[in-house]
């Protein structure tokens, strides 16, 4: 039997609301609140019926406006590329600083999605991210914790 | 109201506001100019900006965007045939053919007259009717505001799903579940938060939009490995021609937009309808009130066809303002991240706005006046040199908008913890855009959340637990019935119309 992505994606949700609403049932409220009308748990538990049954119907009855995406045209290596440069960047951002994070997260960026003009590659990194800062720091007042800029002495 | 207005007037007049209207539209016609981006991308994208502002200023930046985001649009519609926002598609069908006789300088103006005139005219409608509706409000109870969310998100459901209603709504769901994370509001109970910290507060609104819009959007650039100013390399972007326009085109013009304006604004005002209905709905309504002769034009290149859709759509714009400052419940995708940003600010909009917070309430829509006033001056004379982005490589272009978007978030929390969930919302924002589950229903689901919950459980606890507060007051069981109507039509839609069909 042959499933469509679309159907797929609505079973998934069907079994994440199955999950939500036996989370919702664990909730713990208070003793004086466990038969009152609406407590914390009514709402989720609300909300998980809810998304069992769009899901289910979605599944069950036929589709009427099929959605068809040719995979075979995606651009899988850069999308996996830049998921995978992002979450590096999460990675390094509270121990290299945002200067430098941020900025070799750029300079990798454009090198995978295939630029190579070098000059332009260096203008919008490094200095595109200290012009940033500045504005960040000067206009708005908004500090941004740096231990590598503080280790060369450029900020407190 | 008068006093009011000046208030609104001085507030919005002074130096920095001034300013802040001008590089809000300037960015905003950058960003919406883009394909892609429209204007809830970019205002998400100064959500974090705006923090450091207070709430009118932060507001007013907000409203430049907006504007300039549509305006952009309407550029990309016109120039190279790619609507940045479905709001623009109808703008293209006669805009992008003047445009390659040689006139988009024409088209663009047309294009910015008919945006001022139509945001100038649902300007005058908003500072009617807010103040007005504003009163009528305050008689509403919690079950009328209960019912009127789930109207908004059925609505948006309804108009966003292109046929996949029940998407539509697994997505509303969606929404609504993530906004349930965190400390209920009255019993401070941990929900869904797994015994983690940083969940304790709930999922920052900002992180979801970034997630749902701009970083979504760029992935899904490189996934389909599609180039959005690839277009823009084909054609001209310095020689737009003359923008200046004869007799007869004014002539029509100004027989297209009154019409155009009201149209636009009662469907702006509507849940769920927005900019995109009003334009199509108006280019339809134009066609059927020009003389033949006229009507052989629509399709090449005709003045009306790009004033009508214009028109309605800016004034769309200025009617979804009317449910969100007067009831507190957005109509559109994009009043929602307005609301969103808002609730940011401390300010809960509402019927109460209006008193508790004249200066916010009234700069606000003086504030969207004067930014089409900055569209119509600095934008239009500067778009030959703006359009320049249009050709901007994408190379640099999503790296650059997944800069911000992180950028925005880490500046939020400080923490990698939401960077690494607005990476994993993005992830599966992308996989379910690409099979058409829409994203605005989530946006408005989430943001709409808390409100619903805490007037369920008002309208609950009064009738003593009974679901009977659904039909006891007349004006609920009109909502009620109205979403009836919404959910059978769409089931008619669904089935019985394509059965027909096939």
């Amino acid at each position: 039997m042959k499933i469509s992505p679309s159907k797929l994606i609505s079973l998934l949700f069907f079994i994440f609301s199955g999950y939500y609403l036996y989370t919702a049932y664990q909730i713990q409220v208070f003793a004086f609140d466990e038969n009152a009308p609406f407590n914390a748990k009514t709402f989720p538990i609300y909300l998980g019926f809810a998304g069992l049954v769009f899901s289910a119907l979605y599944v069950i009855l036929p589709e009427t406006n099929p959605t068809d995406v040719d995979l075979k045209v995606l651009d899988y290596k850069k999308t996996i590329g830049l998921v995978i440069l992002m979450i590096l960047y999460g990675l390094t951002i509270l121990r290299a600083g945002y200067f430098l994070s941020t900025s070799i997260f750029l300079v990798a960026s454009y090198i995978i999605l295939g630029e190579r003009k070098w000059i332009w590659i260096f203008t919008l990194s490094f200095p595109f991210v200290a012009i940033f800062m500045y504005l960040l720091h000067g206009l708005l007042n908004i500090y941004l914790r740096d231990p590598f800029l503080k280790y060369l002495g450029i900020m407190g | 109201m008068i006093e009011g207005i000046l208030i609104g007037l001085q507030t919005a007049l002074s130096f920095k506001n001034l300013m802040m209207v001008m590089i809000g539209c300037f960015a905003g016609t950058i960003i919406g100019m883009l394909p892609g981006l429209g204007p809830m991308t970019a205002i998400a994208l100064m959500i974090p900006i705006t923090y450091g502002f207070d709430p009118s200023t932060g507001l007013i930046l907000m409203a430049g965007v907006y504007y300039g985001a549509v305006f952009g649009g309407s550029t990309s519609s016109i120039l190279i045939n790619a609507p940045g926002v479905p709001g623009t598609v109808a703008t293209s069908f006669d805009g992008y053919p003047m445009a390659q006789q040689g006139k988009a300088g024409k088209a663009l103006a047309i294009a910015a007259y008919s945006s001022f005139a139509g945001g100038t005219i649902s300007a005058i409608f908003l500072l009617i009717a807010a103040p007005s509706l504003s009163l009528i409000s305050l008689s509403f109870r919690s079950p009328d505001y209960f019912g009127l969310m789930i109207l908004g998100l059925t609505a948006v459901a309804a108009f966003s799903s292109k046929g996949n209603f029940l998407k539509a709504m697994m997505m509303v769901v969606l929404g609504l579940m993530l906004a349930s994370v965190g400390q209920d509001t009255l019993s401070d109970i941990p929900r869904f938060t797994f015994n983690n910290m940083n969940l304790s507060d709930g999922i920052s609104f900002v992180l979801v939009v970034m997630a749902t819009f701009a970083m979504t959007e760029a992935l899904t650039l490189i996934f389909k490995a599609k180039d959005p100013t690839k277009a823009a390399k084909d054609i001209s972007l310095s020689q737009l021609g003359s923008i200046k326009l004869d007799k007869t085109e004014t002539k029509k013009m100004v027989s297209t937009i009154p019409r155009s304006s009201v149209l636009g604004f009662i469907i702006g005002v509507l849940p769920g309808a927005g900019a995109t209905i009003a334009s199509f709905l108006a280019y339809g309504m134009e066609r059927n009130f020009v003389n033949d002769e006229e009507k052989q034009k629509f399709g090449k290149g005709s003045v009306n066809g790009i004033a009508a859709p214009e028109t309605a759509n800016n004034a769309a714009c200025s009617g979804s303002f009317v449910p969100l400052l007067t009831l507190g419940i957005p109509g559109s995708g994009t009043t929602a991240v307005m609301l969103g940003a808002l609730l940011g600010f401390g300010i809960q909009p509402g019927p109460r706005l209006y008193q508790t917070n004249p200066e916010i309430f009234w700069s606000v829509i003086m504030s969207m006046y004067i930014g089409m006033v900055v569209l119509l001056i600095l934008n239009l004379p500067l778009i030959p040199y703006i359009a320049r982005v249009l050709a901007t490589p994408r190379t640099f272009l999503i790296p650059l908008i997944l800069f911000f978007s992180l950028t925005g978030v880490y500046l939020m929390s400080f923490n990698n913890f939401d960077i690494y969930m607005m990476i994993g919302i993005a992830v599966v924002a992308t996989v379910l855009r690409l099979y058409n589950f829409p994203m605005p229903p989530l946006i408005l689901a989430f943001v709409l959340g808390g409100l619903m919950e805490e007037n369920l459980r008002r309208s609950l606890l009064i009738s003593d637990g009974s679901w009977t507060f659904l039909w006891d007051r007349p004006l609920t069981l009109i909502i009620m019935l109205t979403i009836i109507l919404i959910v059978g039509w769409q089931i008619y839609r669904s089935f019985f119309v394509k059965k027909q069909r096939m």
